[in-house]
């Protein structure tokens, strides 16, 4: 079992290598005064003329062969320093852990629904196949699954903020921000409804809970249709085990063996699927947190990308990457914990 | 006629067709339907009437409205469905070819040649898809094909990974070795024996990834790397409704057209897609079918 965990981590460092040389090859694509750009503090910087960029070039060795400024890259990522983002403004690092917090927030409040309501939809239209709640459900997760996310999330805005005004967008309102930002409210954990719990400050916390509550909405839709499909796939087979039949010659409630016997077992898959989704969710929910101007990994890796912030992109996609391969890994390793019968060699 | 007594018994799947069978049409017919003006470069370019930010509500001379920049909605919804056709297609084409030419190496040759080839598609895996392609299309600039290279790029692993599994199992059915006993060559194995089987499963992904990949490609436009501005394209059209989602005070939804029509595009577009391959999934595999 340890063995299975270390060899897979030791994919990691490969994945990671791999995964930052075709990143730094897509960097070097560009000329050294374009990405001379990302050493400049300030545009004036740049009006030096021809010259003085020139200087600037060699100065940066931004002229070098390819795998000494790759060296020179990893060997900074290597000491802690993942280099300087310039559309954050901020060191790499410092950015992505401060935004950290705001995704997480955002993910765990979105998958908790999400994971519930999909084994409840998932089981019972497994239970009714081809009755009318499955063809409801049915309907429902397909249509949830072709849903733009981008245009349900513009629809709740217009509904629940244009409309309503219950949902703003952002990650708190102006007044909200200025408590926050003062000094008298600790940032224990940087999610802001753990937060306002902990200084027990409560019209920041409802007010942060308004700001969630359309992402978190839009979230758990798109998402919740494709673990529902694979929960009542996964009902119906196991319904058609043997032991389930035993179950029910033996007499037991109808209630019981749908419940008790089938359902346990019909959740294994859905574990696989839900951790997967749960990875590619804590790497950033992109279009969500744009669209909601939720301030989180999501949307900084967006912005990042479309300016062609590569030290940020490089930061990012290490990030993703871990998450990726720790998350799987957590799976596998939790699997044989709900399956006996499956053994990690 | 096996098709034909499926979708009778399956009214959803029916509407799927019937949808996909109208954009097709759409997509045919879009001259007639929104035909393009004299002064148009290209029938890509969405004329519009003024340079107005404001939206105007449908009216006779613009049945869906302007959007934006007084941009045609319809006749962007018109022509966007030739250009969501173009990036599905092109991008689920180019990524089973590029998938199943790299699965079939892996599993004909195995050992090393295997090994290698499967950790790349481990990276590409770790790879964040919607963030690596927007870098790689603001790279390569705005239109459509930095748009197709870029989704195909980070897109066709999976194709390699169900090829690969698909001709490993089928590699050790009965009719294989009873051809192999019969003195057929590896060649001819594969091509004629294996690949036919196993391009089923493909096929059930492909069908349900030419939504999803249209979906990819409006967001790309969406997030601001896609296409130029004006062309038609949904994604496009629905960024450009991002800006008037908040009407003036008392009329909350006095710019719903901006939205409405492109958002509905895309969503019919993706369903019918999801519906067919769905569809397909059942008539193919045998599992599913109850």
């Amino acid at each position: 079992m340890l063995n299975y965990a270390l060899r897979r981590l030791m994919m990691l460092p490969i994945v990671l290598f791999a995964l930052s040389l075709m990143i730094f090859a897509l960097q070097m694509s560009l000329s050294p005064t374009q990405r001379l750009a990302a050493y400049a503090p300030s545009p004036d910087f740049l009006k030096g003329g021809q010259e003085s960029i020139r200087r600037m070039i060699e100065q940066y060795g931004l002229n070098d062969p390819f795998y000494i400024q790759y060296g020179r890259w990893i060997g900074g990522v290597l000491s802690g320093n993942l280099g300087w983002s310039e559309t954050a403004r901020q060191p790499v690092s410092t950015a992505l852990m401060s935004l950290f917090p705001a995704t997480l927030e955002l993910v765990v409040l979105a998958f908790i629904p999400c994971l519930l309501l999909a084994v409840f939809l998932g089981s019972r239209a497994g239970i009714y196949l081809n009755r009318w709640p499955d063809h409801v459900i049915r309907i429902f997760t397909i249509l949830g699954w072709s849903f733009p996310v981008y245009v349900f999330g513009l629809l709740m805005l217009l509904i629940f903020y244009s409309a309503l005004d219950w949902f703003p967008p952002g990650r708190l309102s102006q007044w909200a921000q200025t408590i926050v930002t003062s000094g008298d409210f600790v940032r224990y954990t940087g999610a802001n409804t753990i937060d306002a719990i902990l200084n027990g400050n409560w019209a920041v916390f409802i007010d942060s809970l308004r700001h969630l509550a359309a992402p978190v909405i839009t979230l758990t839709y798109v998402n919740v249709a494709s673990m529902t499909r694979v929960m009542r796939t996964s009902m119906l087979e196991t319904l058609r085990q043997d032991y389930v039949r035993t179950a029910r010659a033996k007499g037991l409630p109808r209630r019981v063996v749908e419940l008790k016997h089938a359902r346990r077992n019909a959740l294994l898959p859905v574990a696989t699927i839900a951790g997967m989704e749960l990875a590619v969710m804590m790497g950033g929910v992109v279009i969500t947190e744009t669209i909601f101007d939720y301030a989180g990994l999501g949307q900084f890796a967006a912005k990042t990308a479309a300016n062609l912030d590569f030290p940020a992109v490089l930061g990012f996609g290490l990030y993703f990457a871990v998450v990726l391969v720790v998350m799987n890994l957590i799976v596998d390793l939790i699997y044989p914990l709900l399956d006996p019968r499956v053994k990690t060699q | 006629m096996k098709v034909l007594r499926y979708l009778a018994r399956n009214p959803v799947s029916l509407v799927g067709v019937l949808i996909l069978l109208a954009f097709v049409l759409i997509a045919i017919f879009a001259p007639l339907l929104a035909p393009p003006q004299s002064f148009q470069l290209s029938p890509y370019d969405t004329p519009r009437a003024g340079f107005l930010a404001t939206p105007m509500p449908p009216s006779s001379d613009a049945i869906f409205g302007t959007t934006q920049g007084q941009y045609d909605i319809f006749y962007g919804v018109v022509w966007g469905t030739r250009t969501a056709f173009k990036i599905g297609l092109g991008v689920v084409a180019i990524s089973v070819l590029v998938g199943t030419a790299i699965g079939a190496v892996a599993a004909y040759y195995g050992g090393l040649v295997e090994d290698v080839l499967m950790r790349i598609v481990d990276v590409f895996m770790a790879v964040p898809f919607l963030i690596a392609a927007m870098v790689l299309t603001a790279l390569l600039g705005k239109g459509i094909w930095p748009i197709t290279i870029a989704l195909t790029t980070f897109g066709w692993m999976s194709y390699a990974r169900i090829v690969r599994s698909e001709i490993l199992r089928i590699r050790e059915m009965d009719y294989i070795h009873a051809a192999r006993a019969y003195g057929a060559s590896d060649l001819r194995l594969i091509v004629l024996h294996i690949l036919p089987n196993a391009m089923f499963p493909v096929l059930v992904l492909a069908t349900m990834a030419t939504g999803s990949m249209v979906l990819s490609a409006s967001a790309l436009s969406f997030l601001g790397v896609g296409t130029e501005e004006g062309y038609a394209d949904w994604g496009q059209f629905i960024a450009y409704s991002r800006n008037w989602i908040v009407g003036q005070p008392g009329n909350p939804f006095q710019f719903w057209y901006t939205l409405a029509f492109p958002g509905a595009a895309v969503f019919l577009f993706v369903l019918s897609w999801n519906l067919v391959g769905d569809a397909l999934r059942d008539m193919l595999d045998p599992r599913h079918s109850h």
